[in-house]
């Protein structure tokens, strides 16, 4: 039989037919939808008279627009109220399971899916988000569509989609202390730049990934997307299965022995080939933090911030552009740079484990004066457990206060916005101009680095 | 919704000479929050197009009279970042029918074809090729054939063969959707749902 990767594995497995010169019919198991990237894709589903054909596998969470506080009462932005509203509306219509805000399964889209068990091993999970690729933990085809597809999902339980290409990113060996998975991830887009991975899927494996925890693995397949990469996964195993049991919607019984037994096959077979492989070491990895506009651009904290000496043309002219941005300079270190606002949440890192590692350092210690922060958590179950493990009373004590769960200042579709020129150490994906609100700059770290700058109000090392 | 045909085009073009133009530059996410496909084209590059209190910034060259025409013409590795289709609604409604860069992001390239936009991929110099003509005359045409998938420089006469899944050519030469095909494979999912 021919070698196949994990990838094909799951892929080959879910095409319905492959036309002819074009793409492929893509089977969707899974569809997560949230408010914003829906609505015009129920309404093209109502002009063409069309009801969802699976909305037994769909299910919607509102977590893009809505406020972290205050979330009893009604949303005061009255578009973001509408298009939250709007959900709602859509899936009752159509029957599908809505986790509105206050109740116990709401949360950031991509943390409830694995949390309920939704996301498991071997499936296609779509949602019109990118960052659907943090699924890819569980061994999951899962990636990021438009609103057309959106569309194409809820009319058939199907995209159509050309079959990416195959890339392997190793990375070998034991990760030093204070080094996390959002270190790991923004280590291999510093190398590999945030169009290295365009036209691939990202197979990641080697030791220092399988010794990550789910959630650690989820950080890194979240960000395979800043890569340019259609998605990234991650072979199942123990700590995926152990993780996946008993969670709602796992399976049970004899269905659980069934499906462990056809997880087990997803690994990619010894002689199968990759379009594009990268080898890393462990043990070059350090907390990193990102100077420039784009995810691509960051570095060890120890290090200086790069100089444009040997770029050209308009990639001189963009490297410039951004150090501008920022108001950076070339070659100075980064280390003793101003914080203004600190972010802890997102879809990357708004885990119990990211909760946790923050605490574990603001322990005893006191906030930053200069420093706002806000602490998000990715999900109502998320908070509860932070609750549960008396972790509020240490970041209370600390001078810190926990928010109710959201995409907010990631995004800054809610009113958590970075005013402009003010300078956010954040745990999430994106470093863009404007990202977390108009003239706002992100540095964008792990949760580690973020507890050291906002108990020291500068870039510090952990 | 149906998609508009697209033949062939023949058009001045506006520079954008930026790498890594990402969605959130394309559209801020804060004008997402439209419940119906309108109105995005206002808000195409937002906080390069205007300046504090909506005042059009008369640096950035969508608000220079000097450049107009339906071709886009971009730096490296356009559209990376979100999946937001409004990106491309929002250059789609600002009136272009083309994006020509070197590298496009993969998401972006997808909704892209999914609204009878046409991304046009050609080499880095290819690329520097058409904004120095550009540069030399904004009023500069370039004709873009999709039967022949070709983009030509009018001016210089050199002519560059693009790429494009041949389905998603036929999609476009048409104005068809993906929609109504997948609809129409209903027996076909059922089948392999049942066979699973």
């Amino acid at each position: 039989m021919e070698a196949k990767t994990l990838f094909d594995k799951v892929w080959d497995a879910h095409v319905v037919k492959k036309v002819e010169g074009g793409p492929s019919v893509l089977y969707i198991d899974r569809h997560l939808i949230h408010e914003v990237t829906s609505p015009v894709a129920f309404l093209g589903l109502k002009n063409r008279g069309l009801k969802v054909a699976r909305p037994g596998q769909t299910t919607a969470t509102p977590d893009h627009n809505v406020p972290t506080t205050n979330q009893h009462l009604s949303i005061v932005d009255e578009l973001s109220r509408n298009q939250v509203d709007k959900l709602k509306t859509n899936c009752d219509e159509h029957g599908i399971t809505f986790h509105g805000l206050g109740t116990e399964g709401h949360g950031v889209v991509h943390i409830i899916g694995p949390e309920q068990g939704l996301t498991q091993p071997g499936m296609t999970i779509v949602c019109g988000d990118s960052h659907t690729s943090t699924h890819g933990a569980f061994g999951a085809v899962a990636f990021g569509i438009g609103t057309s597809e959106v569309e194409m999902a809820f009319a058939s339980q199907c995209i159509m989609q050309p079959k990416p290409k195959r890339m392997r990113i190793t990375v070998d060996g034991e990760l030093k202390p204070g080094v996390m998975a959002k270190d790991i991830v923004l280590y291999i887009i510093s190398k590999i730049s945030t169009s290295g991975g365009t036209g691939h899927f990202i197979e990641f494996t080697g030791s220092a990934i399988q010794s990550l925890s789910m959630e650690g693995r989820m950080t890194v397949c979240n960000m395979s997307i800043e890569s340019g990469a259609r998605g990234g996964l991650i072979a199942p195993d123990e700590t995926t299965f152990e993780y996946v049991k008993g969670r709602k919607y796992a399976p049970k019984g004899e269905d659980w022995d069934k499906a462990l037994a056809y997880w087990k096959t997803l690994k990619t077979d010894d002689n199968a080939l990759f379009d594009t492989e990268y080898t890393f070491d462990a043990a070059d990895i350090e907390p990193m933090i990102t100077y420039g506009t784009n995810p691509g651009m960051g570095i060890k904290i120890s290090e200086n911030i790069p100089t444009s000496d040997g770029l050209k043309g308009n990639d001189k002219k963009s490297f410039q552009k951004s150090l501008e941005y920022m108001g950076f300079k070339e070659g100075e270190p980064i280390l003793g740079k101003p914080v203004d606002y600190v972010f802890l949440g997102s879809c990357t890192n708004g885990r119990i484990e990211d909760f946790r590692t923050f605490a574990k350092y603001i322990k005893g210690k006191k906030k930053a004066d200069n420093v706002v922060a806000w602490l998000v958590p990715g999900s109502a179950a998320v908070e509860k457990q932070i609750r549960e493990e008396g972790l509020v009373e240490i970041m209370e004590e600390a001078g810190f206060e926990l928010r109710q769960p959201g995409c907010s200042a990631c995004l800054a579709m809610n009113p958590d916005k970075v005013p402009a020129g003010k300078y956010s150490v954040s745990t999430t994906n994106r470093n863009f101009e404007g990202r977390q609100g108009p003239k706002a700059r992100t540095l964008l770290s792990s949760p580690l680095v973020a507890a050291a700058c906002a108990v020291s109000g500068v870039v510090s090392m952990p | 919704m149906p998609i508009d045909k697209f033949i062939k085009l023949e058009s001045a073009a506006v520079p954008l000479p930026i790498e890594n133009v990402d969605t959130d530059q394309i559209i801020p996410a804060r004008f997402l929050k439209a419940v119906e496909r309108k109105g995005f084209g206002d808000n195409l590059f937002r906080d390069w197009r205007y300046l504090e209190g909506d005042e059009p910034n008369p640096e950035f060259v969508m608000n220079n009279p000097e450049y107009s025409g339906s071709i886009l013409v971009a730096g490296k590795n356009f559209g990376s970042g979100s999946s937001r289709e409004h990106a491309a609604w929002a250059i789609y409604d600002a009136g272009f029918s083309v994006v020509v860069s070197s590298f496009f992001a993969d998401i972006f390239k997808g909704n892209a074809l999914n609204n009878g936009l046409l991304p046009v991929q050609v080499t880095p110099e290819y690329l520097e090729e058409v904004f120095e003509t550009i540069e030399k005359d904004n009023k500069a045409k370039f004709t873009v054939d999709l039967e022949n998938q070709t983009f030509t420089n009018n001016t210089t006469g050199s002519s560059f063969e693009f790429e494009i899944n041949p389905y998603k050519k036929t999609c476009l030469l048409n104005g068809y959707d993906d929609i109504d095909y997948l609809v129409n494979m209903k027996d076909e999912i059922e089948a392999f749902e049942q066979n699973r």
